[in-house]
């Protein structure tokens, strides 16, 4: 075979570089072009599309991840929002129904203050009657004693002119002057 | 190859083989190689395949929202080489990320496989990277005219320069554009052929020291630390390289 002695012929003339040996170049290049097919085929049909897809995969849940988590953040902001109107409102209605409640309870203390004061004008207008009453027959009372007492004095001093009408019509008639 | 002749060893401390693990032979039997003969090369190709397939199918398994270890080295890796195609081309360079993270994952795998012991370096092989260089450079140059017509000569033009040193300067730019897919191939071959036979020199004096063998031992480590380094940066300079020609042909303007 020539490319047996070529072979065999290179080696023991030029031990130096058996990369020179032009006999197994075929063969080389041959291996060479198979195998980098081969590798080819794998690398661009099935490695880079499937770490390119895991890639984008990954791209895409660390993208959707932090939209969900600004969407999160906007709805807690939103809630907060509406707990603060809440808490608003409450207190406002609060400060209204406190607003009513103390405007009744005022209005019925004025009632009842006005009631009572109506209640002791009118014991003090019948105390002031009683009282008149008294009065009047405290004096009418008076004015009897005096004209019995005046009558009495009278008759012990001078009987004959004892007169029971003349000495009431005096003393009354003292008694208003 | 790795398994140096042992006998040859026995016989001689010094007779250091650094070359011998470069070696292209049949997996079975020792047969003529013949261009579809299962070789060494094609071991170490296909477990250089099967890695990236572990690392990016196997490992993004699971599809998960939080990734596991693996996949977020998958992502990572996903990550990266798309990064570095939007930052040197802009978004329509996204169109060849297919084409550009096979070349990087099978560069970089078969660097790193490369790196155990036993094994055999795919990428040491100029007739490798000569391909893979070739191939960036047809598709680019293709790509270039493609897109642009024949205005992608202007890539050479340099108009910003005063109008006598164009002619001269479009030569050595037309130069430097023909030599790219010479340097792009032999720097990555290069760098690769000449961190294993470092090792392999240091190992045969290892081998040849009796006790005074950690000196050598202790370099071995050193320069793998520093071979796992050129691994990864071979890996990205070559991806790197070819986005910029890639851009070269997108935008050609200067």
């Amino acid at each position: 075979m020539a490319n047996q002695d070529a072979a065999q012929a290179a080696e023991a003339s030029a031990p130096g570089m058996p990369q020179l040996d032009f006999s197994t170049f075929p063969n080389q290049i041959f291996w060479l072009v198979v195998s980098i097919v081969v590798l080819y085929f794998i690398v661009s049909k099935v490695a880079l599309p499937r770490i390119g897809s895991v890639i984008q995969d990954r791209q895409n849940a660390v993208a959707n991840d932090i939209e969900q988590a600004a969407e999160f953040k906007r709805k807690a902001e939103e809630a907060e929002a509406a707990y603060n109107a809440a808490l608003a409102e409450a207190r406002s209605q609060a400060m209204a129904i406190a607003g009513v409640a103390k405007a009744e309870i005022k209005a019925d203390v004025d009632a009842e203050i006005a009631k009572a004061d109506a209640e002791i004008a009118a014991k003090a207008a019948e105390s002031a009657v009683r009282i008149d009453e008294i009065r009047a027959s405290s004096l009418k009372s008076i004015k009897e004693v005096a004209g019995v007492a005046a009558n009495d004095i009278i008759a012990k001093i001078m009987p004959s002119t004892a007169d029971d009408k003349a000495t009431k019509a005096a003393v009354a008639a003292r008694l208003k002057g | 190859m790795s398994v140096e002749s042992t006998t040859e060893e026995a016989t001689s401390g010094f007779n250091i083989h650094p070359m011998d693990q470069f070696e292209v032979h049949p997996l079975f039997g020792d047969g003529a190689i013949h261009w579809y003969t299962p070789t060494n090369v094609t071991l170490w190709m296909g477990l250089a395949v099967l890695a990236a397939f572990l690392l990016l199918v196997a490992g993004s398994r699971g599809r998960a929202i939080v990734p596991s270890r693996s996949q977020s080295v998958a992502e990572m890796t996903y990550g990266f080489v798309r990064k570095m195609i939007e930052d040197i081309t802009g978004k329509e360079g996204l169109k060849y990320f297919p084409h550009i993270m096979t070349a990087f994952l099978f560069i970089l795998f078969a660097n790193l496989l490369a790196l155990l012991p036993y094994s055999f370096s795919v990428t040491s092989q100029i007739a490798v990277t000569g391909i893979l260089a070739a191939t960036v450079f047809i598709s680019v140059t293709v790509l270039g005219f493609v897109i642009n017509g024949p205005s992608f000569i202007k890539l050479f033009w340099v108009s910003s320069a005063p109008m006598a040193l164009r002619p001269v300067l479009f030569l050595i730019e037309m130069i430097s554009y023909f030599v790219r897919p010479v340097s792009h191939s032999i720097r990555l071959g290069g760098n690769l052929m000449a961190g294993h036979a470092v090792v392999k020199v240091f190992a045969g004096f290892a081998g040849a020291l009796g006790i005074g063998a950690v000196i050598p031992i202790t370099a071995i480590v050193a320069v793998y630390g520093l071979e796992l380094l050129v691994a990864f940066i071979q890996a990205y300079v070559f991806t790197i390289l070819t986005v910029v020609y890639l851009k070269d042909a997108l935008h050609p303007a200067h």
